[in-house]
């Protein structure tokens, strides 16, 4: 089926612009896919529209995924360390949307559980690996690791190697000395590293 | 002695209890009809649930992390222990991903096999699922039965790669070799009995008076709650939304095949098993489709960066050779970008996020899990029933821990 269009663009990107005006940041598109990058605040609205608008129909709600780019060399989409993917797909028309928020150390995301009742759990486990805090969603316990984890592991900084795994009580995490050391596999330039790995 | 332990989540932490006079009861993580280390806490008034909370993540063991620093080719095998169920579909989503960043296409060959390795990880996938929860609710017959046509489909598996359940044998760029010898003859019996062999198991349960007391009206979901909860495949197909990503979005030629979509009414646990049962059949009309219609010719892509040469050039060319050292050394580099590529996988739509910073590894790589996804209906369909209808929501909503904690 072909993507709902209004002249030349998307017919999602003119209804949410309309919705959010200057908060839609950017309009992205790669490989065929649609990326809406909308400011931090107006989330909600944005997926909003796209649930209630009966042109569009994005009803389902596919997941949200996390990413951390601090550690990207090259140009963003936006602003912020973190970035939050939500990727709807429309029962109407079969097409898939992403809408993109960047946020930073310390900066909330507004929850969309209220809107979509399955975002619970994406969010839930961004905020136990990335510490990224949803607003209306906040924990009290971890998610996908024990309580007592220290640390959020896909952070860049967080190394892969090092955790102590027995789990009795106490303190866990990784090795904080070895915290900038990379893993004892091969390096990001791929070539196979030698010295100064991590890990015991 | 020393102070009890409290990394683990204590029963009073997970929620608020809402009543006085209720009762908390604890399931799991090591409880048979649990399905794995899945663990829940309930909240009971009598025997009826007032409020349920399912305890994840006994088997994290962050491979999305590991992924990070692995090459694209490498991280395959860690897809087949994701959803081990289903493992041909979960490494085709992670192909079709990495094939999307890199912009490249697989010849027919290739998408058929690819084609026929995932729709018999959905046969057997649908036999556990089918088998576990007919022996959740207390028929035994039908777990022995469907097993020995798993059996059959493990066997062809291991002609394939040589192993039974992590074949890893789909990979970015196509897949590592081609059919091999006898298979055809196998898949061919395997499909002449199979759908004889389930109508047996299905004719034991399907008007069974103590499986529709069970089954029917339990555990109702509506479709729109279905979407909003992020559920897909069967449990939103039995709620009634006609959605199909093999038709409504085809990838790896379903777009070539003649098949239904079965659709249930009502969306209770009984529909679910309906609409599992109506699957395996529809999925043995595509195989007996792809295996008639193979087409000839090569399973690979041509693009020496992505998919190796074949064995016997090695010996005399040597662009080749270095072809093939520096594939298996250093990788491909996709481009700077990101990409999303879903299947309809076993359990509901499985895809993978993958967001490339022009390396050889993946900046970030993301499973979207089907079973995560469709988790949370039991926090929502538990409620305000009894707690044996329970097993039954959990035994329909078929999930798999391994792709829930990753």
């Amino acid at each position: 089926m072909p993507n709902p269009m209004l002249g030349e663009e998307r017919l999602e990107v003119v209804k949410v612009r309309v919705a959010l005006g200057e908060d839609l940041i950017k309009v992205k598109t790669f490989r065929d896919d649609l990326f809406l990058c909308v400011a931090r605040e107006r989330v909600v609205d944005a997926l909003r529209v796209l649930k209630e608008d009966p042109d569009l129909g994005y009803d389902y709600f596919c997941e949200c995924l996390g990413a951390d780019y601090s550690a990207w060399t090259h140009e963003r989409d936006l602003p912020g360390r973190f970035e939050v993917i939500y990727n709807l797909m429309s029962t109407r028309w079969f097409s898939r949307v992403f809408v993109k928020v960047g946020v930073d150390d310390g900066q909330t995301v507004p929850t969309a559980k209220g809107l979509f009742l399955g975002a619970e759990y994406p969010e839930r486990e961004i905020n136990d690996l990335y510490g990224v805090v949803f607003e209306g969603n906040e924990q009290t316990q971890r998610f996908l690791l024990p309580d007592d984890w220290v640390g959020y592991p896909l952070r860049k900084e967080y190394p892969l190697g090092g955790e102590d795994v027995l789990f009795d009580r106490g303190e866990h995490g990784p090795a904080i000395e070895d915290v900038s050391m990379p893993h004892a596999g091969e390096s990001f330039d791929g070539k196979t590293g030698s010295q100064g790995v991590s890990g015991r | 002695m020393s102070a009890p332990h409290t990394f683990m989540p204590t029963t009073e932490t997970v929620f608020q209890r809402t009543g006085e006079n209720t009762m908390i009861v604890n399931m799991g993580p090591q409880h048979p009809s649990t399905h794995g280390v899945l663990r829940l806490i309930c909240e009971l008034e009598g025997e009826v649930i007032v409020q349920c909370k399912c305890v994840i993540g006994y088997l994290h063991t962050g491979m999305e992390k590991e992924a990070e620093y692995q090459q694209y080719h490498k991280c395959t095998v860690m897809t087949d222990r994701m959803d081990y169920l289903n493992a041909n579909g979960t490494n085709l989503a992670h192909a079709l991903a990495v094939e999307k960043l890199l912009g490249c296409e697989v010849p027919k060959r290739g998408q058929y096999l690819r084609v026929i390795l995932a729709e018999l990880s959905r046969i057997a996938s649908h036999c556990v699922w089918l088998g576990t929860h007919a022996l959740d609710l207390g028929a035994m017959t039908p777990f022995f039965y469907i097993f020995t046509q798993r059996e059959h489909i493990l066997d062809m598996f291991e002609m394939f790669a040589g192993v039974r359940m992590m074949p890893s044998w789909i990979v970015p760029g196509g897949l590592r070799g081609d059919m091999p010898d006898g298979f055809d003859i196998k898949l061919n019996a395997f499909l002449k009995d199979f759908v004889g062999e389930l109508e047996v198991v299905e004719n034991l349960l399907v008007e069974n008076p103590i499986w529709k007391e069970r089954t029917i009206d339990v555990g109702v979901l509506s479709g729109k709650e279905a979407l909003e909860l992020g559920c897909s495949g069967p449990i939103a197909r039995a709620s009634g939304v006609a959605w199909d990503l093999r038709k409504s979005n085809p990838y790896s030629s379903y777009e070539d095949f003649d098949f239904l979509v079965p659709v249930g009414r009502t969306g209770d646990v009984y529909d679910r098993f309906l609409v599992r049962i109506a699957e395996m059949k529809e999925s043995c009309k595509i195989l007996r489709q792809a295996l008639d219609g193979l087409p000839e010719g090569d399973w690979n892509t041509s693009d020496r960066k992505i998919a190796p040469p074949p064995r016997a050039e090695l010996d005399s060319s040597m662009e080749s050779l270095i072809h093939h050292f520096k594939l298996y050394t250093e990788g491909y580099r996709p481009p700077v970008g990101e990409a999303y590529a879903g299947v309809e996988g076993s359990k509901g739509e499985l895809g993978f996020y993958v967001i490339s910073d022009g390396t050889n590894r993946p900046y970030r790589w993301h499973c979207r899990p089907s079973s995560f996804m469709n988790l949370k209906t039991l926090e929502v369909l538990g409620v305000g029933r009894l707690i044996a209808d329970l097993i039954a929501i959990i035994g329909s909503v078929d999930i798999v821990l391994g792709e829930i904690d990753r």
